[in-house]
């Protein structure tokens, strides 16, 4: 009878323990499966159109041009810029958070950036498209135009400012107080050991936040088809119409079939690629941060 | 002579600087703070009864949108709560060492939590609309999003299990307890606080998720969905619809809504993390 009982709780647990495996290979399984998907449709197609007609200038889909460089472009200038910002912005605030504003303050306003992080990027976007853009369109603009690459990237600086800010206080937060107070102690000033000390010390962690906002930036799709126009051109100026890989994708989504539908996976297989990088990039980031302590 | 003045203006540049990084703070905050006041200023005034319940006819309405986003919540959350739970179970009960399958394990949620949403909607829209020729449908889209919240709720959950001191387990196990009873009775209910939180930012998540649902739902604005296979449209599709389509004013008040609901979900799961946060959990 115990017996009987004893094989009953140890077949149960085999079986648990096969279910809970199961969970936890569904994430290779599915991410596998989404590989799989993306490639399948996405590879014979840039194949079929050749490389240098898909990585080309011009996106003409009537006349069978599928060229994504200018949204390969795009997408890079509007990475660059809105990392530029968000980072000098939101490292300099994380810097100020650790050590120079009132120490009483910092919870409350890490708690609200804390919340704003969880805000939805169609939030952003729609902030970018009822101020941002009318804004630059009547006041900055050189042309009259408000859409583009500087409105989607002050945009994006916003919504990646409280990723920066988090993960680098973190980082600076991890740093031993011995390095800042055996700063103190050899003479230098207070700003002095943050910048010259603190700040080297977490580089590793501030490095991380950079390739992470890079990440959000790059793979951002909503805030950034509200402000950037759409039109498929060669990015030329700061306020002209352009299109990002990611908008190239959202936009055509809904209303394209066939082969221009197909462009679309393709795109998707570019952009994943270069957020593939990316991620691998930040593992070895990570795991450098980890190591030093 | 010369040295003390190259050290006195070094003062003055790292001063400048700390001034700087105080003005960058200050930035930071108006920015964030725009963001919300200049929604809800352009917003607030347009929510209306017909805005929220209305039928949509004449004038633009956002029940399909919220009815989409229940059946998003309700079909993404019952799919990745019971498999993430399961998974964050046998990453931290069921594994001790660094095995090559745990860490293929974990490169693979990590991979998962950093792919862009749009490729996830791409993926969700080859699947259901290209594969399985079941066209544009909340269930498509909910299964999809599934997918992407589970690195938050494998995340999370790991967190609040390996929060559980380890003496409880061995207490049970001494008890001559089972693995399955260990789990079930002692770590599951010690950490379901922390578990809730996971599965409440995962609702967050998906409310704030459009571009996904932008490939897979089909953002059918106009019509209450009849059930799981039908199109439909979200809250956060909806802003983007309504902003894209000339109605920034009704875009901002569904922002409005939209904001006010995901802030208090966020709220309540900051709150519940501290109330039975790790700390709490220690000294029990």
């Amino acid at each position: 009878m115990t017996g009987k009982a004893y094989q009953y709780i140890k077949a149960r647990d085999a079986v648990m323990r096969g279910i809970f495996l199961f969970c936890a290979a569904f994430s290779i399984l599915a991410l596998s499966c989404i590989c799989v998907f993306l490639f399948a449709n996405g590879l014979p197609f840039i194949a079929k159109t050749g490389i240098s007609n898909f990585f080309g200038r011009k996106w003409h889909l009537s006349s069978g041009a599928y060229g994504i460089l200018s949204m390969i472009a795009a997408s890079f200038y509007v990475t660059a810029l809105s990392t530029a910002i968000g980072v000098v912005i939101g490292l300099l605030t994380a810097i100020s958070l650790y050590k120079f504003c009132p120490q009483k303050a910092v919870g409350p306003i890490r708690q609200m950036i804390n919340l704003l992080a969880g805000i939805p990027s169609v939030i952003y976007g729609l902030f970018g498209l009822i101020v941002i853009v009318p804004y630059l369109r009547d006041h900055v603009s050189p042309n009259g135009i408000g859409y583009g690459i500087l409105s989607a990237s002050l945009v994006l600086a916003v919504m990646v400012l409280p990723t920066i800010v988090s993960v680098s206080l973190d980082s600076l937060n991890a740093v031993p107080g011995s390095y800042y107070e055996g700063a103190l102690a050899l003479g230098a000033t207070k700003e002095q050991s943050v910048f010259k000390v603190m700040l080297p010390a977490a580089k590793s962690g501030v490095l991380a936040a950079v390739v992470l906002s890079i990440g959000r930036a790059l793979g951002e799709t909503m805030a950034v088809i509200m402000v950037i126009g759409g039109s498929p051109v060669m990015p030329k100026s700061l306020f002209q119409s352009v299109r990002t890989l990611t908008a190239n994708i959202a936009m055509g989504a809904t209303e394209l079939s066939g082969d221009a539908a197909t462009a679309l996976v393709a795109t998707g297989v570019v952009l994943f690629f270069f957020t593939m990088l990316l991620n691998i990039s930040f593992s070895l980031l990570k795991g450098e941060a980890n190591g030093e302590r | 002579m010369g040295k003390d003045n190259a050290h006195k203006r070094e003062i003055l540049i790292y001063a400048a600087c700390k001034f700087a990084s105080l003005a960058a703070l200050f930035i930071c905050i108006i920015a964030l703070v725009a963001v919300i006041a200049f929604v809800a200023i352009r917003g607030l005034p347009y929510i209306s009864m017909q805005l929220i319940f209305g039928d949509y006819g004449k004038y633009p309405s956002i029940k399909p949108a919220l009815l989409g986003t229940l059946y998003l919540i309700a079909i993404s959350v019952s799919i990745a709560a019971p498999i993430g739970i399961g998974s964050a179970i046998f990453l931290t009960e069921y594994t001790k060492s660094n095995s090559r399958l745990v860490k293929s394990i974990r490169i693979a949620v990590e991979t998962l939590a950093g792919i862009p949403s749009i490729v996830y909607g791409i993926f969700g829209y080859l699947v259901f609309v290209v594969a399985l020729k079941y066209r544009y449908s909340l269930i498509g889209g909910g299964i999809t999003l599934s997918i992407m919240i589970l690195p938050v709720i494998v995340r999370s959950t790991e967190e609040s299990l390996l929060s559980v001191p380890r003496s409880l387990r061995e207490g049970s196990f001494a008890l001559g307890s089972s693995m399955v009873r260990t789990i079930f009775s002692v770590v599951l209910p010690c950490a379901a606080s922390g578990i809730v939180t996971s599965l409440i930012l995962a609702i967050g998540r998906v409310m704030s998720e459009s571009a996904v649902l932008i490939l897979t739902i089909g953002m059918v604005v106009n019509k209450v969905p009849k059930g799981f296979s039908s199109p439909g449209t979200s809250l956060a599709l909806d802003v983007y619809y309504f902003g894209s389509h000339g109605y920034p004013n009704e875009a901002a008040a569904t922002g409005v809504v939209l904001l006010v609901l995901v802030v208090t979900i966020n709220i309540i799961a900051t709150v519940l993390g501290k109330k039975y946060g790790k700390g709490d959990l220690a000294n029990e």
